[in-house]
């Protein structure tokens, strides 16, 4: 049960990377790598901070605006630079990775009995229940501690989706959505594209920067090699999430995209369970997200076809 | 309105597909002046317009719209004083955003965008007493993806949103051009209802000799990259279609003379 908690936990702590994706690949159909260095950024300035004794929301919070930063970086090597969208992100995430070494000071930073999120929500949730350490939910041991922090993510990763979702109705967040979708018209509406492209690059990275400070804190430690790959798992993620809801309505597809990361992770869960090796979990990744992309072309096709026949 | 003094661009400078594309173009617009452009292909009468939209900076000369110089502003910049109709029905709207979404964005063109709400109650209101006066239906589907729609009805929504706050400068680049003769005809209505009701000053690109001739109260004629003929006031209301294609004609043969000639020159001299 507790592994079943973990990977709803770790799912949910990821769907934050995943908005991020959503907000670079979809809304600005912008590829950006970037998050492959932001998530550790993220991981990095939270666990330092932290392992100084720093408060952990102000932690998380430090973690969010170095994600806003990078992002800006990567937005205004390709606005301002005129420099390819996925050379700007592969030169930021290269940068990133010194910059991470630089603020941890080694290669990892270990979060044991430190003061963190997690610990704060377990013992938010060890007080309401006033010192079960475990209950049975249908039959099932559940530990405290474990739904504590499962519930506190949940509520945080609402908070983030509902945030999102108002901002992408108010003004400022339409011209960024109609910025992905025809430059030419937003132009002519008086809109500063290159402005918004920096700005929408911010808010990604700094989404998937908080995810990396709350997986941190949730696995206990921080590591300069724990981005790799990240970007591909949320485009996994997104990709399920447009599957699931099969709209491109903006609320549905936020949902869409933290319930694509859930699933996903419950994938790789039982895919590991069954004896899947962890070595080649980023290999079948990239086959799945693959696949994820040519299969909509060919059923695209092959109805093509079969409207002629 | 529009001053528009001696301006120049080239495209591909100093490479094979060199093209000169405006040649020193002038050109002063009165305010509440409808003008309409016509030309020959590769005239240079849709790169005019994008000059002055701020699509690309000219080479030389200058631009002023509403007495401000805006040769140098960013084609974002200049879109508080001027609206926009592209000859491409999906060029003028984002496919992907609802009709509502869309008017709402037009609605605040050239104004500093914030976090206030952007679909207020009143704004949908008035979106939909607009949108039904376009006699289209669209009414009952503000919730849609623009997406969905023909290219008649973008083009038509198009042209809602460049005249929703009243622009000082109405740029039409052909944008009946991509339509069915049906659907161009409802614009073209549409369009004068617009220009009519708000005085808006006015110009417009256009294929239609029909159109050129019917339409507005002045005609450029442009060719290479240079206007030839300006008619105006009871010159332009007495022009017929079959004049401008007369003097197209004309054009083409003196180019044709203008070739014959020199090759006759360079077989005799070199």
């Amino acid at each position: 049960m507790s592994l079943l908690i973990a990977t709803f936990t770790i799912g949910f702590v990821l769907s934050l990377l995943a908005l991020g994706v959503f907000i670079s690949f979809r809304i600005f159909a912008f590829p950006d790598i970037t998050a492959d260095g932001s998530i550790t950024l993220g991981a990095a300035v939270a666990a330092t901070l932290l392992a100084h004794g720093v408060y952990p929301p102000l932690a998380s919070l430090a973690a969010f605006g170095a994600g806003l930063l990078a992002g800006a970086c990567t937005g205004t090597l390709h606005t301002r630079f005129k420099i390819n969208s996925l050379l700007s992100g592969i030169l930021v995430m290269t940068a990133l990775y010194s910059v991470n070494l630089h603020v941890m000071g080694r290669s990892n930073v270990p979060l044991l009995s430190v003061n963190t999120l997690v610990t704060q929500a377990e013992r938010i949730g060890v007080r309401f229940t006033g010192g079960v350490v475990s209950f049975r939910l249908i039959g099932w041991e559940v530990s405290v501690r474990d739904a504590s922090v499962l519930c506190a993510i949940v509520f945080a990763v609402a908070l983030a989706c509902t945030l999102l979702y108002l901002f992408l109705r108010t003004n400022l967040g339409m011209a960024m959505r109609a910025t992905g979708d025809n430059v030419q018209m937003i132009r002519a509406l008086g809109v500063n594209d290159s402005t918004m492209i920096v700005f929408g690059l911010a808010i990604s990275n700094g989404l998937v920067a908080l995810s990396g400070a709350l997986l941190a804190q949730y696995q206990g430690f921080a590591d300069v090699g724990m981005g790799i790959g990240m970007v591909v798992w949320g485009l996994a993620s997104v990709i399920i999430g447009e599957a699931l809801v099969g709209t491109n309505q903006v609320g549905l597809t936020i949902i869409g995209a933290v319930m694509g990361s859930v699933l996903f992770r419950l994938m790789v869960a039982v895919a590991l369970r069954w004896g899947l090796s962890p070595n080649d979990l980023k290999l079948i990744t990239a086959v799945f997200v693959f696949f994820a992309l040519i299969v909509p072309q060919f059923l695209r096709k092959s109805r093509l076809r079969s409207a002629h026949a | 309105m529009l001053e528009v003094q001696s301006i120049a661009k080239t495209f591909n400078a100093d490479t094979p597909n060199e093209v000169h594309s405006l040649r020193g173009v002038s050109f002063t617009l009165e305010t509440g002046s409808w003008v309409i452009i016509i030309g020959t292909n590769g005239s240079g009468k849709s790169t005019f317009l994008n000059a002055v939209a701020g699509t690309f900076f000219v080479d030389g000369g200058s631009i002023r719209i509403a007495g401000k110089d805006v040769t140098a502003w960013p084609e974002y910049a200049r879109a508080k004083f001027v609206g926009r109709v592209f000859q491409n029905p999906f060029s003028g709207t984002s496919p992907n955003l609802s009709i509502r979404e869309n008017l709402s964005l037009a609605a605040r063109r050239g104004r500093a965008r914030g976090l206030g709400w952007g679909l207020k109650s009143s704004l949908v209101e008035k979106i939909r007493e607009e949108v039904s006066r376009l006699n289209m239906g669209l009414e009952h589907r503000l919730e849609n993806a623009i997406g969905s729609l023909s290219g008649g009805q973008r083009q038509a929504l198009t042209l809602l949103m460049a005249t929703w706050l009243r622009p000082e400068l109405l740029l039409l680049d052909e944008h009946t051009a991509a339509l069915d003769p049906k659907s161009a005809d409802i614009l073209i209505g549409l369009t004068e209802q617009v220009v009519a009701r708000d005085k808006l000053t006015t110009l417009m690109v256009t294929h239609s000799m029909q159109q050129a001739a019917s339409l507005g109260d002045r005609l450029i004629m442009m060719h290479r990259g240079q206007i030839i003929h300006d008619f105006q006031g009871a010159e332009k209301r007495r022009i017929r279609p079959d004049d401008l294609l007369a003097r197209f004609e004309e054009v083409r043969r003196a180019e044709q003379l203008d070739e014959t000639a020199a090759q006759m020159l360079a077989e005799k001299y070199i």
